[in-house]
């Protein structure tokens, strides 16, 4: 990362909620709190890993940065090469241009291809949007695309049946390539794959960052991957950040104790790696009704009555200039 | 013979019959499961680490056939040969959840939804114990519920899967799979549809099993870290073939098979940070219907010679129980 960051995008209090409705009609009965206040920045160049379990709101904070799903609440302020604007108050054709530097690798590789396309055909579409007229050009540009995702010109003819989970995986990263993005949203990516395939999608990510100096937030449950390929991590659980910092920061220096759960129930494949497993008890609580107070007093060990009533706000904790944000009031006691 | 084998699986093929097409699920597969300790069968998908538990319980579909081999099972005075079993009779269904039972990888599916849980429980222990009457079978699946570790469980024995959470009906079923003292235990990738906190609360429970009943346990994953976290032995499989073999410190710290070698430096491990180095598998695992005439890794291997492509190699034993199947393994072992 360089020494200089700049902000690509800033958010402020991002809230995205769904209705539940019931009844005739429809009337609203209460609201699923997918993202529940959220302030995050993401820097040019850097790749922000946003981990947690299962419906811990990190898909849906990706698609909100990206207006597929509209927020709530919250700015969404969006580095227009110096020109700041809120991505949420941007009108349809302004929105348009911010999504050709944003974009997105969807999870399964085999529902995001429209399989009664070629390759070709899903790839040209959004370089027809965005200005390429004539098909040659784009049949160059597509070739081009595919060769930087190391498969042959002449797989653009194909249909995607035709490939595997692994290159239909590096179609969707082509595709999102294709418009020449600043950032790019992974959710999930290397996933829905097989193990000794994984390896060959997150080097491919990461040479293509080092090249085109892409921005990535990359979603992910898999923390090794994580650990992997991030510079910094955001936990979230229930919909709010529990833990943001550096990557090697937050494997030396495990502060809050979900964090510190969620890295010991992962099994680690080193015969001579050995560690005290905490094991949590219970589930995530529904994200309808979150306990009042910290959200994982539940589970928690540490859980005081202050926990049960106060939420706690995420909080730099960091020691020598190092930022540490931590939203626990345990940890915020000690750091006082 | 090794009083502690409960299973043994020997020379065992299957092949699939469809569309007028054959194709060789398993090959000669070879594994021993033994009392009170876990064999871990790893693979990527596809490889037939399913189609070798389903054989186990003539579970197979209707198009599928056992080609040749031995299943042996040594849990009553007589040895039983499974693979001659009438997969309808009465004797297959004494076994199958009396004395190996099975859980499987999607508990929404596994369970019936228009059942309660504690019908469910209850109806398999009617089953196997036909003096139990009807209301201490369901006070006993009250009990194995609570033993799971689900909280209220005499309320929680009346509600339909639907109403329990992904990990209390996981572990549901293993209540069901235990609910008879099984002196095996086929869990099928138990624990992937889970996250990663609910997957540290089964294991602990699995552990529990086998030390408290002395029951042995086949784990079929794909995920190295749970092999090196669980297993006593581990058979790694690759396109229908077992691979390699052996106890698990044995086939993870010298691994003598190249895809094991292979997989091993494939996948980023947690607390190595970023700058741990992952190679790839080059290629893809082939299509099941157009296999390489010789080892069926030849195409993806860094060892590969002639020899390797005309015929897939015979098991060899290196010491002990540590067999492989590969030509060149003194120079994978070399290269260590």
């Amino acid at each position: 990362m360089s020494e200089t960051k700049t902000k690509l995008v800033e958010i402020k209090g991002a809230k995205t909620y769904f209705p539940i409705k019931k009844g005739v009609f429809r009337k609203t009965v209460g609201y699923v709190k997918a993202v529940d206040d959220i302030t995050l920045d993401i820097y040019k160049g850097e790749t922000l890993g946003l981990v947690g379990e299962s419906g811990c709101g990190k898909t849906t904070l990706g698609k909100s940065i990206l207006q597929l799903i509209r927020a709530t609440d919250g700015v969404f302020n969006y580095n227009f090469d110096g020109e700041v604007k809120d991505l949420r108050e941007l009108s349809r054709t302004e929105l348009d241009e911010a999504r050709q530097r944003i974009q997105i690798v969807f999870q399964d590789p085999h529902s995001s291809l429209n399989p009664s396309f070629t390759i070709f055909g899903s790839l040209e579409d959004p370089l027809k949007k965005f200005g390429v007229k004539t098909r040659a050009e784009r049949r160059e540009i597509i070739g081009n695309l595919l060769e930087s995702v190391n498969m042959p010109k002449h797989y653009m003819d194909r249909y995607p049946h035709e490939f595997s989970g692994g290159q239909r995986q590096r179609i969707g990263i082509a595709r999102a390539l294709s418009v020449n993005p600043e950032l790019i949203i992974c959710d999930e990516p290397v996933s829905a794959l097989d193990v000794s395939i994984q390896a060959q999608v997150l080097n491919l990510m990461m040479d293509l960052q080092k090249e085109r100096g892409l921005t990535y937030v990359f979603i992910t449950h898999d923390l090794s991957v994580v650990e992997y390929i991030s510079d910094r991590i955001a936990v979230m659980y229930l919909g709010r950040i529990v833990e943001l910092t550096d990557t090697e920061e937050l494997f030396k220096n495990t502060l809050h104790p979900y964090t510190q759960a969620l890295l010991s129930a992962i099994p680690v494949a080193d015969l001579d790696h050995k560690k005290e497993r905490i094991v949590l008890e219970g589930d995530v609580p529904s994200p309808v009704f979150p306990p009042p107070g910290c959200t994982f007093h539940p589970r928690c060990i540490h859980a005081t009555e202050k926990c049960k009533t106060d939420a706690p706000k995420l909080i730099n904790c960091g020691s020598d200039g190092m930022d540490h944000f931590v939203a626990c009031h345990m940890v915020e006691e000690k750091f006082k | 013979m090794n009083q502690d084998i409960i299973l043994e699986v020997k020379d065992l093929s299957v092949s699939f019959y469809t569309d007028n097409r054959k194709n060789n699920a398993i090959r000669n597969v070879s594994f021993v499961a033994q009392r009170g300790k876990t064999l871990c069968i790893v693979g990527e998908s596809g490889c037939g680490k399913s189609v070798s538990a389903s054989a186990i319980l003539r579970l197979l579909p209707e198009l599928s056939r056992i080609e040749n081999g031995e299943i042996k099972y040594y849990g009553r005075e007589e040895p039983i040969n499974i693979e001659k079993v009438d997969p309808d009779g009465d004797l297959i269904r004494e076994i199958r959840g009396g004395e190996i039972a099975m859980i499987f990888q999607d508990p929404m599916t596994a369970l019936n939804p228009v059942y309660t849980v504690g019908y469910q429980i209850s109806e398999m222990l009617l089953e196997h114990n036909k003096d139990m009457k009807k209301d201490e079978a369901m006070k006993k699946s009250v009990e194995l519920l609570s033993a799971m570790g689900i909280p209220q469980a005499d309320q929680r024995v009346n509600e339909y899967p639907h109403q329990f959470s992904g990990g209390m009906r996981q572990r549901a079923m293993i209540a069901m799979a235990m609910s008879c003292n099984p002196k095996i235990l086929l869990a099928d990738e138990p624990t992937t549809a889970l996250d990663v906190t609910v997957q540290a609360q089964i294991f602990e429970l699995m552990d529990n099993l086998k030390k408290d009943y002395d029951a042995a346990i086949v784990l079929i994953t794909h995920d190295m870290g749970v092999v090196t976290e669980l297993a006593d032995n581990v058979s790694v499989m690759y396109m229908g073939y077992v691979v390699e073999d052996g106890t698990v410190d044995e086939v993870l710290r010298t691994p003598a098979h190249p895809y094991t070698k292979a997989l091993l430096a494939s996948i980023p491990i947690l607390g190595r940070g970023r700058n741990q180095k992952i190679e790839p598998i080059r290629g893809s695992t082939p299509d099941p219907f157009n296999r390489p005439p010789g080892c069926q890794f030849e195409p993806r291997c860094d060892y590969a010679t002639e020899k390797c492509r005309e015929a897939m190699p015979e098991r060899e034993f290196i010491s002990g129980e540590h067999n492989v199947r590969c030509y060149c393994y003194k120079e994978v072992l070399k290269d260590e």
